[in-house]
């Protein structure tokens, strides 16, 4: 092969950095936090799924920001009852960040800049 | 269990969604310039308004309370360095206030009044044509909004305001704030801010908070109902806006005189 | 023909690896930057454009080198310059690179940078600009590529190429006509605010642009065997000779309208620049050497004995590039936020991280430049045409 030494030398470093967020986390258990199993009928504030409020919040998040900011849709009803679409003054008025954002978000893995300004109960910590 | 998004936004916004408008929607309506004729005036049923009575304002203290209102519940950081400060409501001096609107023979008292200086909530509103993310738009009654979580941090619209209203936030505000409000986020560190007229306290039936903290100094209020406070005010004084030269069309005017002026 | 990059003179090397090295640290400071935020340059709530936008502005400048080459090759077809218009257009896709990288650290939250084209927004003079200066970027990357990978094949290039090197004739003038369109749009910068600041952008870059390319295809022949020839030179620095005069005529014109109307906003930023106000004066002696070099650039571009002298014709070249690079650099961006709204003076000077983020970029461009460069000789090296006949 032409230049068979560099070239596989090049593969050879190139899969290694391809590679290199398996091997990173390699042999770290995450433990699954409990809160994802949830029964598949169990329902939120009355009507939102549950199951689908852990997966899909992050466009429910976007949408009520839209509303919210650009719309001027402060309020939103569930079950004859009016809520504010706010992550802080809403979701965080009844929930704890800790358990309720910060635990899944470590299992998953994913750093949200939510924090970087909106406050959490008080505190002012980011993520 | 597998859910489009369709059908989860159906589930979850069965109340919200169908009753305001889509963000898009809003935006087309909200920035479409209204420019009938030779008359630039917005034809809107809203536009929303303040009249500054500088005669009202008399002690050190009448300003102080009004900036205060604001900066505290909207975590407006306090930044000793004048090059990063952030305010979105602030003094000023008439000469620099209205630059174009000076002569050599005022009175010298009331060349030392200061004059409260906040966003002009412009019909014409030069940052929100040069934004180019739609972050900064103008709502259907009027008010030039900012939406935070989608300002790029490019400053094209503190070049564009000929205001000086628009602050950026060149280090994390964070620690600069003096007492925190927990229920308005603050803002974070890159994003350029400005005065909201206080649209969330609006949306809960209440005054701005410059407004209400002024003891009638101040005055907020719909523009286009000839009915309304403003309105009067502006049909009984004399009123100057900043910077008329420019075509922007403030939305803030001020009553110069009438009332001692002398601080 | 991209391996051609791998190989290369012991000179080509160390060049490489000195580039490598600043932008290293530029690359260093950015993150600093990125973690710290913008207070960490010179920039202030008066001066909120600094040192970077006013790169990226001079920038789009060289890219005018491919443009002013292309117009005579393509449309003209003045074979001379069939050796270096690939030098011009590789020139330019440096330049557009460096201002895109120019544009990037300048964001306050540059992630979120995709956003100008998630919610395109045609009001907005910048998503134009972001729009013209990719497309010109991509243009000028195929069309230079295309035409040298056929000149290597002994081809002539694909039908396809023609077009693009149509389009990117009025394309290259959009770029400077948006750049200056960010500025003259902006009611009460009356320093910007004036209908010439698009054609006063052309002149400096139709002048500015060439000059930076004799400098480098200078620099090239002296360092490989590749010469672009004697005749071609000659010819750009006519251009450089023209565009020059018209683009200080230009600003001669604004120094009328000014201070013959007499009318203090549009005086104001004049006077910042050239003596000072209240006694903030940090950009007074900038300023004049700007006016000096370019008086100095036009007393040697006009006269063709001195024009013809091609040691002369370098220097004044030189001093065209540093005479803009105050002007646009320093003098248009900062100067138009001096005084600030208020009748104040608020001074601006970059910091040091300011400073060494700029040169990474500047690095990274040449990097870039040197790079292209490396290809196109070593391929005129291997075919025996290194050398033009003009």
């Amino acid at each position: 092969m032409y230049n068979g030494g560099k070239i596989i030398t090049g593969l050879i470093i190139f899969v290694a950095l391809a590679t290199f967020p398996f091997y990173a986390n390699f042999g770290k258990t995450v433990e699954l936090p409990s809160e994802l199993e949830a029964e598949p009928d169990e329902m939120h504030l009355g009507n939102i799924p549950l199951v689908n409020m852990r997966s899909e919040h992050m466009k429910l998040l976007d949408q009520w920001r839209d509303e919210v900011v650009r719309g001027g849709k402060r309020f939103i009803e569930y079950d004859g009852d009016e809520y504010e679409k706010s992550l802080q003054n809403g979701c965080l008025g009844c929930h704890e960040k800790q358990e309720f954002c910060t635990k899944c978000h470590t299992y998953a893995g994913v750093k949200p800049y939510c924090w970087s300004c909106h406050f959490a109960e008080g505190e002012e910590g980011l993520l | 269990m597998k859910i489009d998004r369709r059908k989860f936004l159906k589930l979850t916004g069965a109340t919200g969604i169908g009753l305001g408008l889509s963000a898009t929607d809003i935006f087309t309506k909200g920035t479409v310039e209204a420019s009938s004729g030779h008359s630039r005036v917005s034809t809107a049923a809203t536009r929303l308004a303040m009249v500054i009575n500088i005669g009202k304002l008399k002690t050190d203290d009448d300003y102080q309370r009004i900036i205060d209102a604001c900066h505290s519940i909207h975590n407006v950081p306090t930044i000793d360095n004048p090059k990063h400060e952030v305010k979105w409501i602030w003094t000023d001096t008439y000469k620099h206030s209205f630059p174009e609107q000076i002569n050599e023979y005022h009175p010298e008292a009331f060349m030392k009044k200061r004059f409260p200086l906040l966003c002009n909530h412009c019909d014409h509103p030069p940052c929100v044509r040069v934004c180019p993310t739609k972050a900064t738009f103008k709502r259907p009654d009027g008010i030039i909004q900012q939406d935070m979580h989608r300002c790029i941090g490019c400053r094209f619209c503190m070049a564009a305001c000929p205001y000086g209203s628009r602050s950026f936030n060149w280090i994390d505000p964070r620690p600069h704030i003096k007492e925190k409000n927990t229920e308005y986020p603050p803002r974070t560190m890159g994003v350029v801010e400005k005065c909201t007229f206080c649209n969330e306290r609006l949306e809960r039936g209440e005054e701005p908070a410059c407004v209400e903290s002024s003891n009638g100094a101040l005055v907020f209020g719909n523009l286009n109902d000839p009915e309304s406070e403003v309105r009067k005010i502006l049909n009984t004084h004399f009123t100057l806006r900043r910077k008329p030269s420019l075509g922007t069309m403030p939305s803030v005017f001020y009553v110069i005189g009438g009332e001692d002026y002398a601080g | 023909m991209l391996d051609k990059a791998l190989t290369g003179s012991k000179k080509y090397w160390t060049l490489v690896i000195i580039l490598l090295g600043i932008s290293g640290v530029g690359v260093f400071t950015y993150l600093h930057q990125l973690k710290t935020g913008l207070g960490i340059t010179g920039m202030s709530r008066d001066v909120s454009w600094g040192f970077y936008i006013s790169q990226f502005t001079f920038l789009v400048g060289g890219a005018a080198s491919a443009v002013m080459l292309v117009i005579p090759y393509y449309l003209h077809h003045y074979k001379k310059f069939s050796k270096i218009v690939i030098l011009g257009e590789f020139l330019a896709v440096a330049s557009v690179t460096m201002c895109m990288l120019f544009i990037f650290v300048d964001m306050g939250q540059p992630m979120r940078i995709a956003n100008v084209f998630l919610y395109p927004t045609p009001n907005s003079i910048l998503f134009w600009d972001a729009t013209v200066l990719s497309g010109y970027l991509v243009l000028n990357i195929v069309i230079g590529w295309a035409t040298l990978h056929a000149e290597k094949k002994g081809t002539s290039p694909a039908s396809w190429v023609k077009p693009l090197i149509y389009l990117s004739i009025p394309w290259a003038i959009s770029i400077h006509t948006v750049t200056a369109f960010l500025y003259a749009g902006l009611p009460g910068r009356h320093f910007w605010l004036t209908a010439i600041m698009a054609a006063r952008f052309l002149a400096s870059a139709f002048s500015g642009g060439p000059a930076l390319l004799i400098i480098l295809a200078l620099i090239v022949r002296k360092y490989t065997k590749f010469d672009p020839g004697k005749e071609p030179i000659q010819a750009v620095g006519k251009i450089v000779a023209y565009a020059m005069s018209v683009n200080v005529f230009f600003i001669l014109l604004e120094v009328f309208t000014a201070f013959y109307s007499n009318i203090p906003g549009h005086m104001h930023s004049f006077e910042y620049l050239f003596v000072g106000i209240e006694g903030h004066s940090k950009l007074v002696p900038l300023m004049w050497t700007s006016v000096i070099l370019a008086a100095v650039s036009l007393f040697l571009l006009i006269p063709p004995g001195f024009r013809k002298n091609e040691s002369i014709l370098v220097f004044a070249c030189i001093t065209v590039f540093i005479s803009l690079w105050i002007d646009k650099g320093f003098g248009l961006v900062i100067g138009g936020f001096i005084p600030n709204h208020f009748g104040t003076v608020t001074e601006y000077w970059p910091t040091i991280p300011e400073t060494l983020i700029t040169l990474g970029i500047w690095s990274i461009g040449f990097l870039v430049l040197t790079i292209l460069y490396q290809v196109t000789v070593s391929v005129r090296e291997e075919l025996g045409t290194a050398k033009s006949e003009y």
